[in-house]
Order: structure tokens, then C-alpha cells, then sequence
């Protein structure tokens, strides 16, 4: 059976992971590669970094550290950030890297997503969507550009058109990043990842607001999600992966086991 | 990033040869598929050079993308033939599994199917999902046949999956996994292997299958250049 997803979100700024990570006897910050480790022994079925290097003046960023991550990790990784066009997207699939997300730039050229599935095929690229709850219109809505707080702004997208429209160009997997809820640890929005998943026919992957094992358990068995990502819950020791696993499986979750019984 | 291509051109000039060979099929998990060998501490040569191949111990022929464009890659480095005449331990790797059939539904924009490799009798068919989510994609279970390719893998490991086009069960299944239908996760005839998941994306159980391969082909190898040679001496 299929295994449900944990995925582990590390944040990357000039080749390092930026902020610290707790596992359960003691923090490594910094390196890439022995965090990224790390988290593969302890159950992680899949690992997304975020590259959140500014590239100011289309400075070209240095993401030769993808490379040592696929030198040693055994499972699969997707880069996030800064990824705008084909060229950007074939040195980090050469580098190693399985899957690459977009999110900013294909809100301003969604015919990205096209060309970007043309070239590489749709199972390695990833679209992220970052959904809020507007109260005004009653309506889940998309923002653009949340990486940087006074560049953030609305778009004219329905979440759930947008979900439409990019697995129309050609996406492999979405990442539905809920902005309510995430940092807040109060448990991934089931009422709207529920209405994404009726309409999506990719992989979808739940991301904000993950804090107790009890909110991954809701979020695949009750929104039917294939994945969850979280971030703060993992690198401050909240929550151990190997554990997580162990509860889910005992709550009726596909989980994959590490080793076989 | 060192080219890989680098060392296998050293090894040409040296005249060094055998050992394990992947083709460069120039897509994009040919980088992930090499480091996996190398954790085994395998020395592995990166090469569309026919010399280099035909003179491997082993050959892994790796593929993400679609089989049109792979397989018009391998005519456009005049690899087809080459490939179809190994007689050494061949392990085709995802795409280059479904490259190894007959041909492929897979049609990528054209208005025929793909013609394969036709080294294992078996067609390679959109997979029968029943409506759930396209790509699979994930780590699923899979079941071994009693192949040399999964010694020590227990039914119901898991192992990492990206496609949306599947081998059917047939003769030649060698593990198989289910999403909405029981399909080949492996498929093999002859000295041709082929895993429809990733090996070098599954953890303990990837490394493994990886060993395993590793360990095929000294001998066959060598009786292979052996029947090679006496039919020279005889003609």
C-alpha cells in the first residue's frame, strides 16, 4: 500500500541551514548535509529545502550544496525558492535534486509550469500554493511573494482555481501551504485541504500548522492528503519522527517502516 | 560538481575497462543513480562511449522523462543496437526499465507508440489508477520474486515510486507493488533487469537491491568474452 508522506522542511540561506535543529540528545545547526542525514535515519520519507538566498539584482546563487545532499541522502528531495526559469531548474535536477517547487514565479507566468513540464517531464515538478482564508469574500485565496513580508500581496486567484489551472499546465505535486494556520502549531486546515483534495488529481501535500502527532493523523485520514510537510514541530524536537511514525501506523495510517518486519 | 565523464575518459585513455557502467543517457537522475553506487563504495564510469560499455561487468541504464525522447537520445548516440546486444548483467532503472520492452503507450505528444528496446517481451501501459492521485508517486510495498536482484528483501518493503506508466504482471515480473492494480515493479528476461521504482531514492532497501546487482556479472562476464573470443578464433 502507499505509504502517507513525512516530510521534514529545512530552511537554507548561502549553502547552511539557518536555523538551528533539535533532536532529541542535541542541536546541530549549520551543515546541510549531516541535518539532511539525520532526518533520512530517523524515518523521514522525503526532505524539502528551502532556499530562501536572496538573489538580488539576478545575482547568480550558489546551490552547489544540492549536489553534496545527493551525494549522501537516500531518499528523495525537493529544492524550493528562487527557481524562474529552465536553466535555473536543469542545474539543480543535475545537481541531484528529484523535484523542484515553484511558487512566486508561476503566479507571474504560469506558462512556466508548462514549459518547465516539457522539458522535464511533470513527476519532478512541484507547484506551491500559499492559500489564506479571505473572511471578506467568504473564499480561499492565493498570496504571492510570502517569502518577504512587504513584498506579499493578494492575486486575483481562487485557491481552488489555481489548483485547477496548474495541474492543467502540468504539475506533478502540490504543496498547499495554509498561511492561517501555519507557525501557529493549532493543526493543518482540514476543511480546506478537504475541498483541494476533492479537485486534485496529483499528489497533494499538506503544509502549516502541524503540532501534535493527533494533527497527522487528522490530516490523512481526514482530509485523504498524501503528505504532510512541517517544519518548526521536527527542528525544535516537538515532535520525534521515528515516534510519529510508530502512532500513526497504530492509528490506521500507511506508514513506511524503515525495516521490514 | 566533477564530470562524471572525466574519469571515464581517463579510464579510455588508460585503457582500463569493466567494472560497472552507466550509459549517459543525459537525464537528469544519472547524478542520484552514480552516488548510490558510490555509498556502496562501487566504482562506477559515466559513459556513452561503446567500448566502455560493451566492456563493463555490469551496465545500469538509467531514464526519467518520457521513452520518446529517451530512446530517440539513445538512437541519436547509435546506442540501440549496442544496448541490444549485451550479454553482461543490464539494469534498466525506472524510464530505463519501460526502455527495455517491447514498446510503450506512452506517447509523449506523438501520434504512434514508442518502439522499445524489445529485450523483455512486455508492453509498458498507462497504469489503471481507479482515480487515485497521478503521478504514483511515494514509497510503496512490493513483493519479490525469488530473483538473485532481491535477495534479503522481505514482501512489503518499501521502495520509492514516480511514474504514471506501468509493465503489467506478467512472465517476466520479477516484484511486483499495487496502486489501483497489481503491476511490475520489476521485470527481467535473460540477463535484462529492470526496477520501475528507485533504488537510489530508497533508503536501506535500495542500497541492497544496488548490492545485489553489484554482485552479478563477474562470471557471466567473463564466459560471455570467452564465447566471443572462440567464435573469433573459429572464424
Amino acid at each position: 500500500m502507499l505509504a502517507k508522506r513525512i516530510v521534514p522542511c529545512l530552511d537554507v540561506k548561502d549553502g547552511k541551514v539557518v536555523k538551528g535543529v533539535q533532536f532529541r540528545n542535541h542541536e546541530i545547526v549549520g551543515d546541510i548535509v549531516p541535518l539532511a542525514a539525520r532526518y533520512a535515519r530517523e524515518g523521514a520519507d522525503e526532505l524539502v529545502f528551502y532556499d530562501i538566498t536572496a538573489s538580488a539584482h539576478e545575482r547568480v546563487v550558489d546551490k552547489s550544496w544540492v549536489s553534496r545532499v545527493a551525494e549522501q541522502l537516500d531518499i528523495p528531495f525537493c529544492v524550493a525558492g528562487g527557481i524562474k526559469t529552465i536553466a535555473q531548474a536543469r542545474e539543480l535536477l543535475a545537481f541531484g535534486a528529484d523535484k523542484i517547487s515553484i511558487n512566486s514565479p508561476a503566479l507571474t507566468d504560469p506558462t512556466l509550469i508548462s514549459r518547465l513540464q516539457d522539458e522535464f517531464g511533470r513527476q519532478c515538478i512541484v507547484i506551491g500554493i500559499d492559500s489564506f482564508y479571505d473572511q471578506a469574500s467568504d473564499s480561499y485565496k492565493v498570496k504571492q511573494f510570502t517569502g518577504d513580508e512587504a513584498a506579499t500581496r493578494d492575486t486575483q486567484w481562487y485557491t481552488q482555481d489555481w489548483v485547477e489551472e496548474v495541474q492543467r499546465r502540468g504539475c506533478g505535486e502540490i504543496v498547499l501551504n495554509v498561511m492561517n494556520q501555519d507557525g501557529v502549531r493549532g493543526g493543518y486546515d482540514i476543511q480546506q485541504l478537504s475541498l483541494v483534495r476533492a479537485i486534485c488529481d496529483v499528489p497533494l501535500i499538506a503544509s502549516g500548522g502541524a503540532g501534535t502527532m493527533a494533527h497527522f493523523r487528522d490530516v490523512f485520514l481526514q482530509a485523504g492528503v498524501d503528505a504532510a510537510l512541517a517544519a518548526s514541530v521536527f527542528h525544535k524536537g516537538i515532535i520525534d519522527i521515528g515516534e510519529l511514525k510508530a502512532y500513526l501506523k497504530g492509528q490506521g495510517v500507511a506508514i513506511r517502516h524503515s525495516r521490514p518486519e | 560538481m566533477q564530470d562524471p565523464r572525466s574519469s571515464a575518459k581517463a579510464m579510455a585513455a588508460k585503457g582500463e575497462t569493466g567494472g560497472t557502467v552507466i550509459i549517459d543517457t543525459g537525464c537528469a537522475n544519472l547524478s542520484s543513480v552514480r552516488f548510490a553506487f558510490e555509498r556502496l563504495g562501487a566504482a562506477v564510469t559515466v559513459t556513452d562511449e561503446p567500448g566502455l560499455i560493451k566492456a563493463a561487468t555490469r551496465v545500469v541504464l538509467p531514464g526519467v522523462g518520457s521513452a520518446g525522447a529517451a530512446m530517440a537520445a539513445l538512437e541519436a548516440k547509435g546506442l540501440v543496437e549496442l544496448i541490444q546486444g549485451l550479454t553482461q548483467p543490464v539494469l534498466g532503472v525506472c524510464l530505463g526499465m519501460q526502455l527495455l520492452s517491447l514498446l510503450s503507450k506512452e506517447r509523449g505528444g506523438r501520434s504512434e507508440d514508442c518502439r522499445c528496446l524489445g529485450l523483455i517481451p512486455t508492453r509498458i501501459e498507462p497504469l489503471a489508477d481507479k482515480g487515485l492521485p497521478l503521478p504514483h508517486m511515494g514509497w510503496n510495498q512490493i513483493v519479490p520474486t525469488a530473483h538473485p536482484l532481491f535477495a534479503g528483501i522481505a514482501p512489503g518493503s518499501y521502495v520509492y515510486f514516480v511514474h504514471s506508466y506501468r509493465a503489467p504482471i506478467s512472465a517476466f515480473t520479477l516484484a511486483s507493488s499495487e496502486y489501483g492494480e497489481t503491476f511490475s515493479a520489476a521485470i527481467g528476461k535473460d540477463n535484462f533487469m529492470g526496477v520501475q521504482f528507485h533504488p537510489e531514492k530508497s533508503a536501506a532497501v535500495g542500497a541492497q537491491i544496488l548490492a545485489n546487482f553489484l554482485t552479478m556479472g563477474a562470471e557471466s562476464s567473463t564466459s560471455a568474452q570467452a564465447d566471443q573470443a572462440a567464435k573469433e578464433a573459429k572464424s
